[in-house]
């Protein structure tokens, strides 16, 4: 069983998905990892890791990420080492590019996946569905080879010094229809740095309503908490993304974690799972924040609030 | 000025679940239906173009009659014109292709889906239909800047709070992240106006290979899960407070 890994890397820096994808890809079978960027050797030694049997590097015009060119050379990497399976990270960059390429190729395809195993030849992934309350086997009947998108943060990333060959392929440019211009920091700003806080007191849509923002600020501040916040309050505009908690926000590992009203999105708890403690206040017992946290409680999130800051 | 917005009804598990006899979703009974969030920004985004470009907002969804009712939402936020594909899979390449037939037809200048829908979460259709149509593309996208023709240029999300701006060509399809905008609410009006809308109702082609295939649907085993605190709220309050106290000593 052939497994491709395409490395993601963003300002020059290989990202730690490409660890994951490469410990999920070993247990397949050889791994190939693939480097596509303007300079592609520069990134081989942070792949070179336990587990990989070659390396390929694809030189690219792009500096940074680009759709059309990591699709073309994608393409043609499949095309020529005709894996078995290909393994990418769930990541923006692989959204805007993985579905293209495995629906032109007729390839199988997954995404958001957190299992892979073997039965004989075939791949059986497993994903979630209906806000991760259920899981789903899936096959790929009819499909030469299969991508999977895996979900980051599942796998532990490879280490170790690998002894891979390295070789490269040339792919012909193709133009690039969506351009990158500049990266920027979306949260520049000189609110508190939610990374840096011991301890976390972190609300949700639960809430409810603007109004009762100031309610759980309060009580942060007696408790001696920095308040953060999960990723509908900032898209509703009550909150700065600089207090944003999870995959497109903040990644944070305070001591203790407390959260009011947040049911766990998968990119919610990627930003959140490692924390020392986590304790969650939830209207419902099925939230799946209580399946990351060490102690939960069903019960209304302002009685409870009101009650604590009586102790404080 | 024509922008298409793909849409789908979403299906909502409450606490508890029953599955198929055959084991492969869950029972209907257990879900409740809903406009996919992602799409009502993706809706809003494409009236707000339309506010500011003139022009017409086309909603599309693959699905069966009930999921009519998603269309009906947006109509009644603004849209102009709606039509459902019947007959086709529910994985995104099979949605994808229902989709490509339809949007092709419409000679859009702009195509906006949802990044992922809410019970599936894959990412995927937008960027296979981008590909289908042989369109350029942008995903994740939370600021967009398009003055009718040319270019556009648009932010992609990347994960830790980076912003990709990105320059692309038109047309193209964009996915569009929650937070781009704030979504407008239908007034009642509007609401009992959109019923009264026909909705243009088309077969799916079908052919291609799907994405994938469910060979069986399950709850998964929980970890140990947290350890659950009862009593009243100032009990429990007590018990967090203690917890909170011990860990942070």
């Amino acid at each position: 069983m052939s497994v491709l890994v395409i490395a993601e890397h963003l300002r020059g820096q290989v990202r730690d998905v490409t660890r994951e994808l490469i410990t999920a890809g070993r247990e397949l079978g050889p791994v190939t990892v693939a480097v596509i960027g303007q300079e592609p050797g520069s990134l081989v030694d942070a792949v070179n890791l336990d587990g990989v049997a070659e390396i390929v590097t694809v030189a690219i015009a792009a500096g940074e990420f680009e759709n059309d060119a990591f699709q073309a050379a994608v393409e043609a990497l499949i095309a020529d080492r005709k894996p078995r399976v290909t393994l990418l990270g769930f990541t923006v960059n692989s959204m805007g590019y993985g579905p293209a390429a495995a629906v032109k190729l007729g390839l199988g395809f997954a995404s958001d996946v957190h299992g892979v195993t073997l039965e004989g030849d075939a791949v059986i992934a497993t994903r979630s569905f209906y806000g991760s309350k259920v899981s789903a086997e899936l096959d790929f009947p009819g499909a030469d080879g299969v991508m999977l998108l895996l979900r980051p943060t599942v796998w532990a990333p490879a280490e170790g010094a690998g002894g891979a060959t390295v070789a490269s392929l040339e792919v012909a440019a193709s133009p690039s229809r969506a351009r990158h211009r500049e990266l920027m920091e979306a949260t520049a700003s000189s609110d508190v740095d939610i990374t840096q806080a011991d301890f976390l007191l972190s609300i949700g849509r639960g809430i409810g309503d603007k109004e009762n923002v100031e309610m759980f600020r309060e009580l942060a501040e007696k408790m001696g908490a920095t308040l953060s916040v999960s990723r509908p309050l900032v898209d509703a505009g009550w909150m700065p993304a600089s207090r944003q908690v999870g995959q497109s926000g903040k990644t944070v590992k305070p001591t203790v974690y407390l959260a009011f009203g947040i049911s766990g999105a998968v990119q919610h708890l990627a930003g959140m799972k490692t924390s020392g403690t986590i304790i969650a206040v939830n209207t419902d017992p099925e939230a799946a924040i209580f399946n990351v946290a060490q102690y939960g409680a069903k019960a209304d999130l302002f009685d409870v609030a009101e009650e604590l800051e009586k102790l404080y | 000025m024509r922008t298409v917005v793909c849409i789908k009804q979403v299906l909502q598990l409450g606490d508890e679940v029953e599955f198929t006899d055959d084991g492969l979703d869950v029972d209907p009974d257990y879900l409740d239906p809903a406009l996919n969030e992602w799409d009502s920004f993706a809706t809003e985004e494409a009236l707000q173009l339309r506010e500011r470009l003139g022009g017409e907002v086309v909603v599309v969804t693959c699905g069966p009659k009930q999921s009519e009712a998603a269309l009906r939402r947006c109509l009644a936020m603004g849209a102009d014109r709606a039509i459902r594909v019947e007959g086709a899979g529910r994985d995104p390449f099979s949605v994808a292709r229902a989709l490509a037939d339809v949007v092709r037809g419409e000679s859009a200048d702009l195509v906006l889906c949802g990044v992922q829908s809410s019970d599936a979460v894959q990412a995927a259709t937008g960027t296979a239909l981008a590909e289908l149509l042989d369109l350029p593309r942008a995903a994740v996208i939370t600021k967009l800047d398009y003055s009718g023709a040319g270019t556009a240029v648009v932010d992609r999300e990347l994960e830790g709070g980076l912003v990709d701006r990105v320059e692309i060509d038109t047309p193209a399809v964009l996915t569009i992240q929650t937070g781009i905008n704030q979504p407008r609410y239908a007034n009642l009006r509007a609401i009992k106006q959109a019923e009264q809308v026909e909705i243009d109702v088309r077969s799916a082609a079908g052919g291609g290979t799907p994405a994938y295939r469910i060979r069986k649907m399950f709850v998964p085993e929980r970890g140990e899960g947290a350890e659950m605190i009862d009593g009243s709220p100032a009990e429990i309050a007590a018990r967090i407070a203690s917890i909170v106290k011990e860990r942070l000593a």
